[in-house]
């Protein structure tokens, strides 16, 4: 079956700057696909390049097999959007702007509104000027949810929402997942798209240098511990258990770079020195980065940041 | 005073960020001011020679509804007769614009919550607002006064002429800081500052044309302030003391106001609105008008109520103006056809016209204001065309302005009917005959916005160029052609000449042109992100 979105050498300028620099992106039918990467990478340009909003400067793009600069308003009507960024109209209601935005794509689904409007708890009634980010967010997402449509492209669509609401919005997601709808989600952390995302295409600089499914990425999902032992260990000793990527002493405590899958085993090693403190966490997609591709990358000079 | 911290640095901000702007607005109106001396001392050799000219402008209703009344019948004074009202008026609006922009717009955007965060002081934006904006109308009065001083007219003279705009600018500065208070939206402050400066405006130009003690009305309005300062004749220059006092009584308001609300709220609290969208709410189009509407209802009030003031003066046009200098001379400035009351009527109609096409640039702005917030971008998203985005707003900004002529065509001629014989019949299609020239400033914003998105607000300047050409062109001896590029020059001469079909057509088939080209750029260019 042909891809739902298919980009081959996408490349946009902004002036002087180079934000897309041959950019590849294969999004399949029915997949929820995270599309990560870091601030200024790329990602909002090319969902901008997917909605026609914006022209390319050079590759080839089709969305549901359509060019989206030409077919943007047929295309329209088969996707919801919700921007990174999320300006209400002051003076509109969100269970205004959540039946409008619902209307012009052609429909809103009520039972499903109503749902989400309670799952979120967001009150409809308020103007927009009187919304929080978070809940500008919620407006939007509602009414994409709630639309009876076979893509949605979500940026960054978790930015402004607390953790609960981050649930909720999970749980949303894998329902849309379940009903067999496509999804582009772009997030400038791992963590959010791993538990959700079937493949992953990560972008720097405005080009793709990873993508597949997570077990294929398995080895960026790196974890760092971080613990303070009873009995000292040397970094050079830890290094070389199997699993573990790297090792240092860092004054009382050692701080290990583990593969997710032996975190398990280097605990348990670890606890043979007497653990008396103990941290781990995700790597972050800068991180993973530096570790990763600095060697790889011929061009990763940090780009200006223009809010977008 | 804690309170204040960081306004030095906020004033500094706020200058670089519009240093061009007001240097050049400020240099605009300083050179208005000079040209239209120097060129009635060319034309007038001397007081006597002036004072023919002079009696055509004493007693002419519509230079006194529109000016206000000549300060002396010298040539200096009728070198600044029009500089008085239009400067009072222009230096007021840039006094405004600089104080909204820089305390509600910048709370609106969200921009002052990064600075209130940090160690600027609640007072700080307001304070730094004002004192952008006030040393900006004293420069403004001084450079003009000093301008005019270099033509070789009276000193005294020349400063009060300064005044003049010291005191508009002023007091336009505290009603802005006032207003900016009130509600949360830049637009809400907007319209409630230029309400005022509106009602301000018709109060003294109804004082102005009423006879006996309907004058003190004047009192009432502070353009009429500093309508009375009267450079070259009275020399009112102490008229910059109740001015400064009035300010201070404003400011002092606005900072009362300004300790009662939060930061990014308005004195008027937000009220809820229906949790659901009405149904007319489904389409681009209902989308532009629930966006618009609020300022389309503004509008057509203030034009109704104009439209009466100017109709209700069709009755005192033939007594006050008995003279044939006055009749010459009104003719001339509507075009030179029909009876003294058309002429009248013809001069009236032609400034509302610029009025209108104000609103039309301003509703057709809204796309660009639109897009560059990102919620273009939401909508466009949608299964709405660009075209069909694109046409809600100019459907509005181009009937909206119409209609408002409608409105004022109406409104004079139901209240000069009534006292006259020119009514309804003759002032609608003369009001409506000047639309071709509006829509021509529509077109011209959408063309703008369609090539050169980032210089949209330059339909300002380009409006505020036919003004000054239409205003100003004939004194400076401008040539023809030069005139010609004023779409406000090819109006024909209604009521009661000729409507000048071609051009209007002429007019009509230009408007339709540019917008087609802005229209097609943008359907081909990426949206602002
Ligand atoms: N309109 C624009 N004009 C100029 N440069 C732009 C514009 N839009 C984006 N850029 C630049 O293009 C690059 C990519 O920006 P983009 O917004 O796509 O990044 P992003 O991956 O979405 O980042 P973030 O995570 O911060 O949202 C950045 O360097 C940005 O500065
Ligand atoms: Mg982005």
């Amino acid at each position: 079956m042909a891809p739902v979105i298919e980009a081959v050498g996408l490349t946009k300028k902004f002036g002087t700057t180079t934000a897309l620099d041959g950019l590849d992106l294969t999004v399949h039918e029915g997949e929820v696909h995270g599309f990560l990467g870091p601030n200024g990478a790329g990602k909002s340009t090319t969902i901008r390049v997917l909605l026609g909003l914006l022209r390319t400067d050079g590759g080839t793009v089709t969305l549901l097999g359509r060019d989206p600069w030409a077919d943007a308003t047929e295309l329209h009507r088969q996707l919801a959007y919700v921007p990174g960024d999320v300006v209400l109209w002051p003076n509109l209601t969100g269970g205004e702007v959540i039946d409008l935005l619902g209307r012009l794509r052609g429909g809103i689904d009520e039972g499903r509104r109503a749902e989400l409007l309670e799952a979120f708890e967001l009150d409809p009634t308020k103007k927009g000027r009187s919304y929080s980010k978070g809940n500008r967010q919620k407006v939007a997402l509602v009414a994409a949810f709630a639309s009876d449509v076979p893509l949605l492209v979500l940026d960054e669509p978790t930015s402004g929402l607390d953790p609960l609401m981050e649930k909720v919005f999970q749980e949303h997601l894998a329902r849309v997942r379940a009903e067999g709808r496509t999804v582009l989600l772009s997030s400038h952390i791992l963590s959010e798209v791993e538990t959700a995302a079937d493949r992953v295409s990560i972008v720097r600089a405005g080009r793709i240098v990873d993508s597949g499914t997570l077990a294929d990425l398995r080895h960026l999902t790196r974890t760092s511990i971080s613990a303070s032992l009873a009995r000292p260990l040397a970094g050079s000793e830890a290094g070389g258990w199997p699993g573990v990527d790297s090792a240092r002493e860092d004054r009382d405590r050692i701080v290990l770079s583990v593969e997710t899958s032996a975190v398990g085993d280097v605990l348990q090693r670890l606890g043979a020195h007497g653990i008396e403190a103990l941290t781990c966490q995700p790597p972050t997609l800068e991180e993973l980065f530096l570790s990763q591709y600095r060697d790889t990358l011929t061009d990763p000079a940090p780009r200006e940041e223009v809010p977008a | 005073m804690t309170s204040l911290a960081g306004t030095g640095t906020l004033l500094r901000l706020a200058w670089r960020r519009d240093r061009w702007i007001v240097v050049a607005s400020v240099l605009a109106l300083v050179a208005t001011a000079y040209g239209s001396m120097a060129a009635t001392l060319d034309l007038y050799p001397s007081d006597a020679a002036a004072a023919s000219g002079a009696s055509a402008m004493v007693d002419n209703p519509s230079l006194t509804a529109l000016y206000g009344p000549l300060p002396s019948a010298t040539v200096a004074g009728i070198g600044v007769l029009k500089t008085v009202m239009m400067g009072s008026l222009a230096t007021a609006f840039l006094a405004f614009a600089l104080v909204r922009r820089h305390t509600r717009s910048e709370e609106e955007d969200g921009r002052l919550e990064l600075l209130a965060a940090g160690v600027v002081g609640r007072r700080a934006p307001l304070a730094a607002a004002f004192a952008l904006a006030s040393l900006t109308v004293l420069a403004t009065g001084l450079l003009s006064a000093l301008s005019l001083l270099a033509t070789g007219v009276d000193a005294v003279g020349s400063f009060a002429l300064g005044a003049v705009e010291v005191v508009a600018g002023l007091v336009m500065t505290g009603v802005t800081a006032v207003a900016v208070q009130l509600t949360s939206t830049t637009r809400g402050a907007g319209g409630i500052a230029i309400g005022v400066l509106g009602l301000a405006f018709v109060i003294r130009a109804t004082a102005d044309t009423a006879t006996g003690a309907g004058q003190d009305l004047a009192w009432l309005s502070f353009l009429g302030w500093a309508e009375k300062v009267s450079p070259y004749g009275a020399n009112r220059l102490w008229l910059v003391v109740p001015a400064v006092v009035a300010t201070a009584l404003l400011l002092a308001v606005a900072d009362a106001l300004l300790h009662r609300r939060d930061l990014g709220s308005g004195l008027w609290a937000a009220r809820p609105g229906p949790a659901r969208g009405a149904a007319r709410l489904g389409t681009p189009y209902g989308l532009a008008w629930r966006l618009q509407r609020g300022s389309l209802l503004g509008w057509t009030i203030g034009y109704a109520v104009l439209g009466l003031v100017i109709g209700n003066i069709a009755s005192s046009v033939d007594q006050i103006a008995d003279s044939p200098d006055v009749e010459e001379m009104l003719r001339k400035m509507s075009g030179g056809q029909g009876s003294l009351l058309d002429a009248f009527f013809g001069t009236e109609l032609r400034f509302l016209a610029v009025g209108a096409a104000a609103y039309g640039i301003a509703t057709a702005l809204r796309l660009r204001s639109e897009e560059n917030a990102g919620r273009g971008e939401i909508v466009l998203a949608t299964p709405v065309s660009r075209w069909r985005w694109l046409a809600s707003h100019l459907v509005i900004a181009g009937a909206g302005s119409v209609w408002l002529l409608a409105v004022v065509g109406v409104a004079a001629g139901v209240a000069a009917g009534s006292v006259s014989t020119t009514g309804v019949a003759e002032l609608l299609p003369a009001a409506l005959a000047t639309a071709p020239a509006v829509l021509v400033c529509v077109g011209l914003t959408l063309l703008l916005f369609g090539l050169v998105p980032r210089l949209s607000t330059a339909a300002w300047a380009v409006l505020a160029e036919f003004v000054v050409l239409g205003e100003f062109g004939a004194l400076l001896s401008l040539p023809g052609w030069a005139l010609g590029l004023s779409p406000f020059d090819h109006l024909g001469s209604l009521p009661g000449g000729d409507p000048n079909a071609a051009g209007l057509v002429g007019l009509l088939v230009v408007a339709a042109l540019v917008a087609a080209v802005g229209a097609t750029a943008f359907r081909r260019r990426d949206l602002a992100t």
